[in-house]
């Protein structure tokens, strides 16, 4: 079945990007907003199967040769990192660090190592999703 | 308002106990995530219904809702989630080798291979 | 260092991280594998003297103070599970080599064992009974993978029912923390078991009670909810049903175990009776399938659900002794458990069919493998010196002292089906002249072998060790008989 959707792949590529930016913002907002690594990271894998729906499993991944398990591993890697930093410091497990940070261009941040944890979130869950749906979506 | 969401819940169960005796593999699944949208409404009742503001303790500390029990449901959601994807795989690997999704075929301890 | 109880569990976590980088070489998989399980032994280890020798050891996970956060106690009865469930992932791990075969090895069976390792270890040291749930999940969620890793039909078909009853009982138990919550207002387990203690026995604590008696019956298999048990569990290989006969049912017996000791102590006539009942119809259950199949994997999967029985009922009896008993018996038949599934393994393999009317007279060729079995059948049966002794021995005596002499009469019983199964097992398998001869090659099973040997042999030592594990299990009991000892230790107060 190949059906003429250009409309559908020219708007895929623009909104691709404009889901992917307010995934890293949702991302981002995470820490004293509604928001963080999981959405974030289902936001971007939404992302990912738009382009699946628009063009084919092939062309996407010429485009994002991302092996999804490895980046379930990374995600975890980061997560399970975080967390036993605090094994260097002895202090409990999963401490949690903060200071703010005077930075260019962001003025007064705060910067969180659960913020690496939820980085850790996001690459599994962006891994996870796209591993099923392309399990499904490959037999096909 | 707790008796209200008590009912939902109790409705969303039967719905599940309905779909999870039925035949169909599908049915069974759509089941079980029923079965766990009315566990997560029930654990959010738990914690008590409109205790006044968002679940941080703020300035004014007489006014704060539970956060555990929406902590609870966060973590169960995530979990709900990958094992519903989990079953929903391995469904559709099962309907692929064994050629039905009807459960009365699927009966049996039997070894075949 | 104050994180020591989390080295058990951190360990499998990173040895699976770095395995799903390594999913393209089987061999470096295999390297790793061992590495790791071998450091998880020795961390076990060290958090057991540790605990020996300073009492209970808690890790206040991300520094939140006790009752808000989530907190992990090692106590003896943990890190003793925590070590057992260590060196039998060790053993089905070096027996796999030979076993499970590529397909399967390419498709993350080995990091999947760590998690269901990270996840067992989890369960036994956490002391938040959310968090108990969330270990449960990782350990299920692996579960659900390894029984259909590798996609035979009788494996896709079984995992289903398996995942199914899983989930059902996950929301149970998601509903059964609600209501603890709703009721005590706190989720960390000494504090729960405080809460509790002031309520005293309000029937809504019996509710509860029993709501978590079907929760974790439905992972331990106990009388009328081990149904799904022996279906799911012929289904996969030998190592993986290794690993789940020893495990995962254990888990659900810990968590009896420890509620059943922590928080619902109060109603003891009415919730120990169900479960000394439920546990004499266990089993009666048990019993009747062990000896009415015919099949190497039915008669000990059977085997589990006796043991389950038996186990049950020492937490019903609830006295010093009788808790000795079980906790003896627990980690018994966990190393036993393995060690009987990993020959009957090798047995299937050797002879091509886990029908017993179709195997015999292996004994020929494979000596070695029918005495150790035997060796290992007399101690399931518990043969003094052999290890399940102590502990039938101690559950049946305080059986007897609290008179409840039905039930000690059917454990005693039982003991003699459970002989009479296994040596019918081995008549059949190794001394039986098959119907069709033996081929003359014999196959190689050293490597196999000597996994399984090694736990053969783990729990003759720990039989006629009887007197030197004996302080560390009196240990383990002293903090379950006085839940003040785990209160104190956790609240730090």
């Amino acid at each position: 079945m190949k059906t003429n959707d250009v409309i559908f792949q020219t708007v895929a590529k623009v909104v691709f990007f404009m889901i992917i930016f307010f995934a890293v913002r949702i991302f981002f907002a995470g820490h004293y907003y509604p928001g963080g690594g999981f959405v974030g990271g289902l936001l971007t894998s939404g992302a990912i199967v738009l382009l699946l729906l628009a063009f084919d499993m092939k062309t996407v991944k010429k485009g994002l040769p991302i092996d999804f398990k490895c980046l379930i591993g990374l995600g975890l890697l980061f997560g399970a990192g975080t967390a036993a930093g605090s094994l260097l410091f002895n202090v409990p497990f999963f401490t949690h660090a903060y200071d703010y940070f005077q930075l260019p261009l962001f003025g007064k941040t705060s910067l969180h190592t659960a913020m690496l944890f939820d980085l850790g979130v996001y690459f599994v869950v962006i891994g996870v999703t796209m591993t099923i749906i392309q399990t499904i979506g490959e037999s096909e | 308002m707790e008796i209200l969401m008590c009912m939902i819940a109790g409705l969303l169960f039967a719905a599940a106990v309905y779909l999870m005796l039925s035949k169909s593999l599908l049915r069974i699944i759509i089941g079980t995530g029923l079965l766990s949208h009315g566990t997560h409404l029930m654990l959010l009742t738990m914690g008590g219904l409109k205790t006044g503001t968002v679940p941080v303790l703020g300035e004014n500390a007489a006014a704060y809702t539970d956060p555990i029990p929406q902590a609870l449901i966060l973590t169960a959601i995530v979990i709900s989630f990958g094992v519903t994807a989990v079953f929903l795989v391995i469904a559709y690997r099962a309907y692929q080798e064994l050629g039905t999704d009807n459960m009365d075929q699927l009966r049996g301890t039997e070894s075949d291979d | 260092m104050i994180n020591l109880p989390i080295l058990p569990i951190l360990i499998p976590l990173a040895a699976a991280i770095v395995l799903i980088f390594l999913s393209k070489s089987v061999s470096a998989q295999r390297i790793v594998s061992v590495i790791a399980s071998t450091a998880t032994v020795i961390s076990a280890i060290i958090v057991m003297a540790k605990v020996k020798s300073d009492g209970i050891q808690t890790v206040d996970m991300g520094s939140w103070p006790a009752p808000f956060g989530i907190t992990l106690v090692s106590d003896m009865l943990s890190i003793l599970l925590v070590l057992t469930a260590s060196v039998i992932t060790l053993c089905v791990v070096l027996y796999s080599f030979r076993s499970i075969g590529s397909g399967r090895e390419n498709f993350y069976y080995y990091p999947i064992v760590q998690f269901l390792l990270l996840g067992v270890n989890g369960s036994f040291t956490t002391g938040d009974i959310f968090n108990l749930f969330v270990f449960f999940e990782i350990m299920l969620m692996s579960s659900y993978v390894l029984i259909v890793i590798g996609g035979t039909k009788i494996q896709l078909r079984e995992s289903i029912k398996y995942i199914l009853v899983n989930v059902i009982s996950s929301a149970i138990f998601v509903i059964a923390v609600g209501f603890l919550y709703s009721v005590t207002g706190s989720l960390n387990m000494a504090h729960i078991s405080v809460r509790i203690s002031e309520i005293g026995s309000e029937p809504i604590i019996t509710v509860l009670a029993v709501l978590f008696l079907i929760v974790f019956g439905l992972k331990g298999a106990i009388f009328p909810l081990y149904f799904w048990l022996p279906g799911s569990y012929a289904a996969p290989p030998a190592p993986i049903l290794a690993l789940f006969g020893s495990l995962l049912t254990k888990v659900g017996i810990y968590a009896i175990l420890r509620t059943y000791t922590l928080f619902f102590y109060h109603d003891q006539p009415f919730t120990h009776d169900i479960l000394s009942m439920l546990a004499l119809l266990t089993i009666v259950a048990g019993v009747i399938g062990a000896l009415a199949y015919r099949d190497v994997k039915q008669i000990l999967i059977y085997n589990i659900i006796i043991a389950v029985g038996i186990l049950l009922f020492g937490i019903a009896t609830m006295t010093e002794e009788s808790i000795a008993g079980t906790v003896f018996y627990l980690i018994h038949d966990m190393i036993i458990k393995a060690g009987l599934f990993l020959l009957g393994g090798i047995m299937i393999y050797i002879a091509g069919t886990s029908n017993l009317n179709k195997m015999g007279g292996l004994i020929r060729q494979y000596p070695s493998l029918g005495w150790t079995f035997l060796l290992a059948s007399f101690a399931l049966a518990g043969i003094p010196p052999l290890s399940g002794f102590t502990g039938k021995l101690l559950i049946v005596r305080s059986g007897f002292a609290e008179s409840e002499y039905v039930g000690s009469i059917i454990v005693l019983l039982s003991s003699l089906a459970v002989l009479y199964s296994v040596i019918n097992l081995f008549m059949a398998v190794f001394w039986k002249t098959p119907e069709t001869p033996l081929p003359d090659v014999k196959k190689r099973t050293g490597l196999l072998f000597v996994p399984a040997a090694a736990l053969v042999v783990l729990s003759v030592l720990y039989g006629v060790g009887t007197e030197a594990v004996y302080p560390y299990v009196m240990q383990a009991v002293d903090a379950l008989i006085q839940p003040e000892i785990y209160i104190d230790a956790v609240l730090k107060e």
